[in-house]
């Protein structure tokens, strides 16, 4: 038996596509970020929350994916920005091959941020990279605080930490500060930011957040 | 879940390869998991084996190498594995450690049949 030395990604060709989506966004001066988690932590209403912040000339738009239904694209799509449900059909990630097709007849130069919203789930999506600048994953309280632990693939490889729903901290026995350490002990420089999209407590935290990768990024294009 | 996918990815890549060793059988595939890969080597495995059956390419074996998260002390330069809840340096209990490795998902080798070498693509 001869042993033959292969070397590559298994997901090369993911990999390849989202590397030209990459720079498709760099060419066009995008930050485009990638919000994970499982069903229910509150993607789509963090999106509602942030769309509702931003002035109708602010050049944005979403892409919202999900097994089924248009559901979120359709909470989404009455603030006015350019919204689009991609429905994977049973496909528990988006690809990037799906990213590509989804934006064929967008002109991105028109745009400087596109948000994307994953199918909820928190191991899969993790493995497919969408050409993104930033993975942002989302974890509510109601999920216990050991979830950085089960789940380390996406706590590693987002670079912000959306902790959601914590106006229900006095009601549900969730440690935030080991839920934070926890989430540190896979990501060291993990930001991290804790909000509630029902009382917008935090609200301001998370969009100066946003706020500054959108100008880190122009920066970057302009010496470019 | 992903699982299926990712085997399939691994499945493509065998076909792919095969056009190098037309003569001959590749029996084996030896791939990467890391920790942080987000891949379950047990479903994997499970999604290969039923992927690989029944078709032209049996027999064929996966050998998952399982690689743990990796990390090097700032502080004294110590390389170690690190254990799930805790990234501190286990010589000087510093938590000041650069990541080196255990995310990855990659194809490492091929068995295949001794045969005249193949022309490398
Ligand atoms: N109390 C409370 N409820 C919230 C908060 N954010 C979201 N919710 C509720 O949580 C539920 C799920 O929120 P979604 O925004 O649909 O979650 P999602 O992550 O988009 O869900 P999928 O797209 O299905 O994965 C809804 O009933 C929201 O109203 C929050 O900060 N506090
Ligand atoms: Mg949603
Ligand atoms: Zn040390």
């Amino acid at each position: 038996m001869e042993r033959v030395p292969l070397e590559r990604k298994v997901l090369s060709e993911n990999d390849r596509i989202a590397a030209s989506l990459g720079a498709r966004f760099a060419a066009a001066n995008i930050l485009c970020l990638n919000l994970i988690s499982s069903p229910g932590s509150g993607k789509t209403s963090l999106l509602e929350r942030t769309l509702e912040s931003f002035d109708r000339r602010e050049r944005v738009a979403v892409l919202t994916g999900d097994i089924q239904t248009e559901n979120d694209a359709r909470r989404l799509a009455r603030f006015g920005f350019p919204v689009r449900q991609i429905t994977t059909g049973g496909t528990c990630h988006l690809d990037a091959r799906m990213i590509e097709r989804a934006l064929l007849d967008w002109r991105l130069e028109d745009l400087d941020l596109l948000m994307i919203e994953n199918v909820g789930n928190l191991v899969c999506p993790s493995s497919y990279d969408l050409g993104e600048s930033a993975k942002i994953v989302v974890l509510s309280v109601t999920e216990g605080e050991d979830k950085p632990l089960k789940y380390p693939s996406i706590f590693h490889k987002s670079e912000l930490l959306i902790l959601n729903k914590i106006d229900l901290l006095p009601y549900v026995p969730f440690d935030v500060v080991a839920a934070e350490a926890n989430a540190r002990s896979i990501h060291r420089d993990m930001d991290i930011v804790r909000v509630s999209c029902q009382t917008r407590e935090g609200m301001a935290e998370w969009l100066s957040w946003l706020d500054r990768k959108r100008k880190v990024s122009r920066a970057a294009a302009a010496a470019c | 879940m992903h699982e299926i996918g990712i085997a399939n990815s691994v499945l493509d890549a065998v076909r792919a390869e095969r056009r190098r060793f037309p003569a001959r059988h590749i029996y084996k595939v030896g791939v990467r998991i890391g920790e942080l890969a987000g891949v379950d080597p047990d479903a994997m495995s499970f999604c290969f084996e039923a992927l690989v059956r029944g078709t032209e390419l049996e027999p064929l074996a996966l050998e998952i190498e399982f690689c743990a998260r990796r990390y090097q002390c700032r502080s004294c330069g110590r390389s170690y594995a690190a254990p799930k809840e805790d990234l501190a340096c286990p010589d000087c209990g510093v938590r000041d450690s650069q990541f080196l490795g255990g995310d990855e998902l990659e194809l490492a080798y091929l068995e295949v049949e001794d045969g005249t070498r193949a022309t490398r693509a």
